[in-house]
């Protein structure tokens, strides 16, 4: 077995209460149960690949955790707020549109199809957030989005608009956009899915380098390759209940879970 | 080699003699209809001037100075354009924000949004304009203020009636409000219903980025979808502008009389020719459409910024109801 599965990368090991402590948690769309009573615990700093086929409700977890889809079951806590309601007595309220606005803005969230703003230049969509959401002097935001963009590597770009750019210039754009907002915890769906091949890596670099940073991050990947290098914890996702999970080299290197197994067989083959 | 049989089926790809094929020139396909046509329209127009110079009842120099009477023209600016210009402001204006209320998650605002689509678009705007005109006969105070406030305060034995404010529709009842009020309140149907494909036409994904963002469903309505929805929604907006255009000769149903159709027909009646009143109302008209257009087009540049063409999918729905107006 391996002795120093929690120190990886020359991260610290997890201390104190997690990041992102989520229990049970349940969601069925019109009696379609896509998750059944998920546990997931990510410490500040660490980096979790979430695994699994298609249809297995990655997407659908990482979107309850920031509240785009709301839960009928279990609980999420991101860094000790309960998530979309106030406990009161044991008794839950729902939180108002306002409140769960507030609480989204700490998290930040890339997607699949990046999403920018295409009537915004990509200097706009930066700053967006920051002068609308938090009121934050245009002119620092600026000089803060700038330096984003140079740090995704897009220092020469702030004036194009998103239709301008290529698909892995588009998805940098749309991590620069989200670290804009000064986020504790950013959430990825499939960031690199929707690249051709040639443009996978500059958007994979650019999330080893946001990692190295000490960002909290969970990732929904095919990218076997992140996922042992980057990943502190990889989870194996299945039919709405995680199968398996542990440190990359064992659940990739050495899976327990038939499940497990039949994907990476899979996956390997595929690419 | 000799092998003539082998050689002569596919090109010869051996030898430095043979050319590799170069610049084309084709001769191009000949349209022999595309000919007869333009003969056709060619004798046709022709006609149709001869007719136009050699009809004296057409008097082209009496229109042209029926156009430039001063009533005329304080039909065209006071009528004409400002209450198109005026009841397409209150009809955008309550048009975007009925198509909000009827995609709201609040059944009530839906259905009260529905209910005023189905009201007005129903309704003929010479109709409406009529009633608007008359409601003084029904009404001849406005008041707003608390519902039975007359009754309520007097079995409390207060001295005031509820009233917050309130004024005469007689005051205004011939006015060019009334119609603007009138055409604003119909128009509004027809564009919310502009407004709600525009805003369905932009992707479910823009709305929820912002909403990982953190932005409230004010902002992200006004700033993330709207001026995306604008795209969509400027090029039939244009058409509903020329149509209201058009619509303000309606005026006379209130009444207003200070409009640009009443006007120039008034003056060609006066002068026993009533054919050059119908030229100078026709060549205002058209001489204000082409104006909106030049400027259709630079709005459809501004909010089409950062894209390509409109969807052909939502081009199809835009047409659909403008088809059915
Ligand atoms: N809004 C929705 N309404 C109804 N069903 C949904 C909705 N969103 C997801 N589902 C269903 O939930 C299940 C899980 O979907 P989810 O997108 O979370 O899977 P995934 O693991 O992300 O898959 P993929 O790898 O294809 O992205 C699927 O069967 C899907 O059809
Ligand atoms: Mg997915």
């Amino acid at each position: 077995m391996i002795s120093d599965a929690p120190v990886i990368a020359g991260r610290p090991a997890p201390t104190g209460p997690p990041l992102v402590h989520a229990v049970n948690v349940m969601k069925s769309f019109h009696g379609n149960d896509v998750l059944k009573g998920i546990d997931m615990d990510v410490h500040t700093g660490q980096v979790v690949c979430l695994l699994g086929p298609s249809g297995s409700g990655k997407t659908t977890f990482l979107r309850c955790i920031n509240q785009l889809e709301t839960i009928d079951g279990g609980r999420i806590w991101v860094d000790g707020d309960l998530m979309g309601y106030a406990d009161k007595g044991g008794v839950l309220h729902r939180l108002s549109d306002k409140a769960i606005a507030a609480q989204r803005r700490d998290i930040g969230m890339v997607f699949q199809r990046f999403n920018l703003f295409p009537h915004k230049t990509v200097l706009e969509n930066v700053m967006e957030a920051p002068i609308q959401v938090k009121r934050e002097p245009k002119k620092e935001v600026e000089q803060r989005a700038r330096e984003l963009l140079a740090k995704v590597g897009l220092a020469d770009k702030p004036a194009a608009y998103p239709g301008q750019l290529s698909g892995g210039q588009q998805q940098r754009v749309a991590i620069a956009r989200a670290l804009a907002m000064r986020p504790k915890l950013m959430l990825f769906d499939e960031p690199t899915s929707a690249l051709d091949p040639e443009l996978v890596g500059e958007v994979l670099t650019t999330m080893r380098e946001l990692a190295d940073t000490g960002m909290t991050m969970i990732v929904v990947t095919h990218e076997m390759g992140f996922a042992r290098d980057v990943a502190d914890r990889v989870v194996f996702m299945d039919g709405g209940v995680v199968v398996e999970e542990g440190p990359p080299a064992e659940v990739i290197g050495n899976p327990q879970n038939v499940r497990t197994k039949t994907f990476l067989r899979r996956m390997t083959e595929g690419g | 080699m000799s092998t003539s049989a082998a050689g002569s089926g596919s090109p010869a790809p051996s030898a430095a003699t043979v050319d590799r094929p170069g610049m084309i020139h084709a001769r191009p396909v000949r349209h022999p209809w595309r000919w007869v046509a333009i003969a056709i329209i060619v004798v046709l127009v022709a006609m149709m001037i001869s007719s136009l110079v050699t009809n004296p009842r057409w008097d082209f120099g009496f229109a042209f100075e029926i156009m430039q009477q001063t009533p005329v023209l304080e039909g065209l600016w006071k009528g004409t354009v400002f209450g198109t210009i005026a009841s397409m402001i209150l009809g955008v204006g309550l048009g975007v924000l009925l198509a909000v209320m009827r995609l709201s998650d609040n059944p009530v605002l839906r259905g009260v949004a529905f209910a005023y689509t189905w009201f007005f678009r129903a309704m003929p705007r010479y109709v409406l304009l009529a009633i608007l005109g008359s409601l003084g006969f029904l009404y001849s105070q406005i008041r707003f203020g608390v519902p039975f406030g007359q009754q309520v305060a007097q079995s409390l034995g207060l001295s005031t009636d509820l009233t917050l404010f309130g004024f005469s529709w007689n005051d205004i009842s011939s006015t060019i409000w009334v119609g603007i009020i009138g055409l604003g309140l119909s128009e509004a149907a027809y564009m919310a219903e502009i407004a709600r494909a525009g805003i369905l036409s932009v992707d479910k994904g823009q709305d929820e980025a912002a909403r990982a963002l953190g932005m409230s469903s004010g902002q992200r309505m006004r700033r993330i979808v709207l001026p995306q929805a604008m795209r969509v929604i400027v090029p039939p907006t244009g058409n509903e502008t020329i149509a209201m255009v058009k619509d303000t000769s309606l005026l006379t149903a209130v009444p207003v009389l200070t409009e640009l159709y009443y006007q120039a027909y008034l003056f060609g009646q006066r002068g026993f020719k009533i054919i050059p009143g119908f030229v100078a109302a026709t060549l205002w008209y058209l001489i204000i459409c082409s104006i909106l257009m030049v400027g259709q087009s630079y709005l459809e540049k501004y909010f089409g910024r950062g894209f390509g063409a409109v969807p052909k999918k939502t081009k199809e729905k835009l047409m659909k109801i403008e088809a059915d107006h």
